[in-house]
């Protein structure tokens, strides 16, 4: 099946070979790098300076909520504020918790060994599902659900750290649309996606991750400011992505540093959903980039991948893929350092490759090989190592990217701004002006006319909409609006009293 | 009544009298005045600036969203909205929007496709135009239709001015020609003044890009974003049942995947999709976006709707597939690529996949859609229009709804 599925990244591969083969007749495959210079990337030196500290300092500020073994995790969501920590003791929960509240830490406690298991039984969708910003999901293993193990959607400042997620579904870590966070020391397996999966976030570390058996490794898919380091990828389908993926709503990918990670022996069958992206992942290779810029790749450990080390692609990588007129299908400006690359292209998947190898063209699939266009991108020491596509690639003018510690920033990422007074308003047209206009009758007497009776009042009105009482023969009885915190209350009431218009 | 309100339609060609408007049930609240005035108010949900145009107010502007894609979760800001309009223009929009006069034989006003008692579709598979026969695809709802940035089904238009041109001048909708509509317009003493009002900077006598204007002003003031799902999503979560809940977890679970395409808050991403449902017996295969675009990656690709209100715009898909939510959610577990006909080569879209969902999942994701009703800014029925045609021409049975 999966040879089916690479089939078409092969042939457009083995097309570029031949192509090789024929301009360069003649020319050894280990000629010696002789690559005019790139300018120096200067993308990763604009990071904003942050340090990721925030991440140190802890959000709890309120209450704790013990979950013992038997109880329900959900019901302490429930009763939970921003600020607070909820503490789950060793156990098995089978639940799907879902968080729609800010700042709230769920804290598995680890007791003698003993871990709090979230158990899906293949029977449950997802383990995690939040939308609050300053998540913090920590200490847990979860398993056997059929969607995500931890998806976050939207939610800013996050921190998915020291899980164990095995055969949790599709993804096993999922953050998306998200800026500000961090994935740290998680470990995952058996994921027929991608084990960990950032998707269209903003400034987001991925490190310590251990993930193994997976289809991909780790994902970093239509996202900026990513630093993927330190991560251990052994035998997935392919180890650490960084992909634009046509067709969602955020369209770039770009200033992406793989640094530090032991890429090795990804070799595992192909275990991926009919249709879905990775299913057409070939088997056997370490690093893929499709279609992102900026992306640097350094110091990593890249090793015993059968099909390649190193994959840059355009959208013609997936059998799947369909075009997308807003997004640039080019990897451009990418950048690879110094890393290490060794017995990669040993045994690749497909008879194409093997053809080529048994004619004596080449020995082994390469250790890098680009596949479409793309502009600006260099290398360092490119004779190192057997490669096809780089011939316009440059000499890298750097080094090292040593100089960025994290793309996290320094601080979370505040709320919008908005002052009561404001708030007020919004809920004034979004909500009042259904019934009330200012000076003409509508569903509910006119505003001027409310302002008459309460003038000075606000809080006469945020009492009275909260649980209001007919009040007139000739209007129907005014719904309540308890569904607004008592702080909106007051803010519209204030507002309401000083609309003229 | 019903039946007196069909009758006077009937019996009311562009070129006859007035009706006598005051039998037209209204039940609301526009004061029954001589002739006709413009407010000079801006509909419910907007505020009326110091400049004189009215902007959009809502609870989701205390949030942002990433890149100000308008996607995300639950308090995630919109994409950026089109608004601006005088009051006035949006008033004029609305007696355009319900006059028929705006087709070939004034038998079908905009509203008679998209009636406010139908969020704004029309209750039928595909719509039917002057000819009595159905046109090619169903009419989308123009609820929050003020965020999209692309329209028609295959998203052929960039612009709602552009996009009406498509039904008013298409021979088998409206029918009407740019010339013949624009005449009739400025052949009625009132429709002149009332253009003379709104757009007082304008030269003498209507032109389109006028009457385009005026109804795109009225189209943009369809705001629907105080649904009980809203009320959860801003922090009051005893707005949904624990059904509601366990509904909305299955709709954004990597299982079924709807929140992917159909994203909060707008439930929709803006994107296309091809998802290979099928056309109704008999017709040929509809190529969707690959027309306007000639990629063959866009066959059977259409614009992914929003899905507020959602309950209210049965039938569902590009041409009324399904007769019920139940069966239009059941869809998407019946198989990748069950129901493309054999031949059709598509690249159906990757979240298109078998989530198995179970009926009580079915169950659940139903009873979720149906908190994302809010018609709570319905814009007022005109009582009478400038023509003297009853605003409930071709959608005379929804009369009775706005007693």
């Amino acid at each position: 099946m999966s040879k089916i599925r690479s089939s078409k990244f092969i042939a457009v591969l083995v097309a570029i070979v031949f192509l090789a083969i024929g301009l360069f007749a003649g020319r050894a495959i280990f000629k010696p790098a002789d690559l005019p210079p790139a300018l120096p990337p200067t993308f990763f030196q604009q990071a904003d300076g942050g340090t990721g500290n925030w991440t140190q300092k802890g959000v709890f500020s309120g209450t704790i909520h013990e979950v013992k073994n038997g109880q329900v995790i959900q019901d302490a969501v429930r009763k939970a504020v921003p600020g607070d920590l909820i503490r789950v003791w060793p156990g098995t929960y089978n639940e799907t918790v879902y968080i729609d509240k800010d700042n709230i830490t769920i804290q598995g406690v680890i007791v003698k060994g003993e871990w709090p298991v979230l158990d899906g039984k293949k029977v449950l969708n997802d383990g995690f599902l939040y939308s609050g910003n300053g998540m913090v999901i920590e200490n847990f293993v979860i398993k056997d659900y059929k969607g995500n193990g931890i998806m976050g959607q939207a939610g800013n400042n996050f921190i998915i750290r020291n899980n164990r997620v095995h055969d949790a579904g599709v993804y096993g870590i999922f953050p998306e649309y998200g800026t500000n966070g961090l994935v740290e020391r998680n470990v995952l397996s058996g994921i027929e996606d991608a084990a960990i999966y950032m998707g269209m976030c903003d400034n987001i570390d991925v490190r310590y991750n251990y993930v193994y058996e997976s289809v991909a490794g780790i994902e970093i898919e239509n996202c900026r400011h990513a630093l993927v380091e330190y991560n251990y990828c052994f035998n997935n389908t392919g180890g650490i992505l960084a992909f634009i993926t046509p067709g969602l709503p955020i369209k770039t990918c770009y200033d992406v540093i793989i640094r530090n990670n032991y890429v090795f022996e990804n070799n595992h069958p192909n275990f991926g959903a009919e249709g879905s992206i990775v299913a057409s992942l070939p088997s056997g290779t370490g690093i893929i980039v499709m279609a992102a810029d900026e992306v640097v790749i350094e110091n990593n450990i890249i090793a015993g991948n059968k099909n390649l080390g190193i994959a840059i692609t355009d959208f013609s990588f997936g059998a799947n893929m369909r075009s997308d007129p807003d997004s640039d299908p080019n990897p451009d400006r990418l950048v690879i350092l110094d890393n290490l690359m060794y017995d990669n292209g040993l045994d690749p998947s497909t008879e194409e490759i093997r053809t080529l190898m048994s004619t004596g063209v080449i020995k082994r699939a390469p250790d890098i090989a680009v596949v479409g266009n793309g502009s600006g991108s260099c290398i360092l020491n490119k004779g190192a190592y057997q490669t096809y596509g780089l011939d316009n690639w440059g000499q890298c003018q750097i080094a090292s990217t040593a100089s960025v510690k994290t793309y996290m920033l320094s601080e979370p990422v505040p709320p919008r701004d908005v002052t009561l007074e404001e708030k007020g308003k919004m809920t004034y047209y979004g909500v009042c002006s259904g019934c009330h206009s200012y000076s003409v009758r509508m569903v509910g007497p006119p505003t001027q006319v409310i302002q008459a009776l309460y003038k000075g009042n606000p809080q006469g009105i945020a009492d009275y909409i909260a649980n209001p009482a007919r009040k007139r023969e000739d209007y129907p009885e005014m719904p309540p609006q308890n569904y607004l915190s008592e702080e909106t209350r007051l803010a519209v009431a204030e507002y309401m009293l000083t609309v003229d218009k | 009544m019903v039946a007196i309100a069909a009758a006077i339609a009937m019996g009311c060609g562009h070129e006859g009298p007035s009706p006598t408007p005051s039998i037209i049930p209204d039940g609301r609240t526009e004061a029954v005045q001589e002739g006709f005035h413009l407010a000079e108010a801006c509909p419910p949900g907007f505020e009326l600036t110091d400049e004189g145009v009215c902007r959009l107010r809502n609870l989701y502007q205390q949030y942002g969203s990433l890149k100000d894609k308008g996607v995300g979760g639950l308090k995630t800001g919109l994409p950026p909205v089109r608004d601006g309009f005088a009051p006035q223009q949006i008033d004029l929009g609305r007696l355009l929007f319900f006059d028929p006069v705006l087709s070939k034989d004034s038998s079908l006003s905009c509203a008679s496709c998209h009636r406010p008692d139908k969020g704004f579709t029309d209750g039928k598979a595909r719509s039917e135009g002057v000819l009595g026969l159905p046109v090619g695809r169903s009419a989308p709802s123009l609820w929050n239709v003020a965020f999209q940035e692309r329209f028609f089904w295959d998203a052929r238009a960039a612009t709602l001015e552009e996009q009406m041109q498509g039904p008013l001048f298409a021979a088998d909708e409206m029918g009407n020609t740019p010339e013949q509509l624009l005449a009739t317009l400025n052949g009625n003493a009132e429709y002149v003044r009332l253009f003379s009002e709104a757009f007082p900077d304008g030269a003498k006598g209507i032109a389109l890009p006028q009457v385009l204007h005026a109804i795109s002003a009225f189209e943009t003031s369809l705001i629907s974003l105080n649904s009980r799902y809203d009320q959860y999503a801003h922090g009051h979560h005893a707005a949904l049942t624990q059904n509601e809940q366990d509904g909305l977890n299955v709709f954004r679970s990597f299982v079924a995947r709807c929140a992917e395409c159909h994203t909060p808050p707008l439930f929709t991403n803006r994107e296309l999709a091809v998802i290979g449902t099928p056309d109704p017996d008999g017709m040929p295969f509809d190529q969707g976006a690959q027309k306007p675009t000639g990629d063959t990656d866009q066959r059977g690709a259409f614009k992914i709707p929003s899905l507020r209100n959602i309950a209210k715009t049965a039938p569902y898909m590009h041409s009324g597939r399904f007769a019920t939510l139940r069966e239009a959610a059941k869809f998407y577990t019946e198989g990748r690529g069950h129901a493309v006909p054999k031949g059709e080569k598509l690249k159906l879209h990757w979240h298109i996949w078998e989530p198995e969902l179970s009926d009580r999942d079915l169950d659940l994701l139903v009873e979720f859609l149906h908190t994302l009703t809010d018609e709570s800014l319905m814009p007022r029925i005109p009582k009478s229009l400038p023509s003297g045609s009853s605003p409930y021409t071709g959608w005379e049975d929804g009369i009775d709804k706005f007693k």
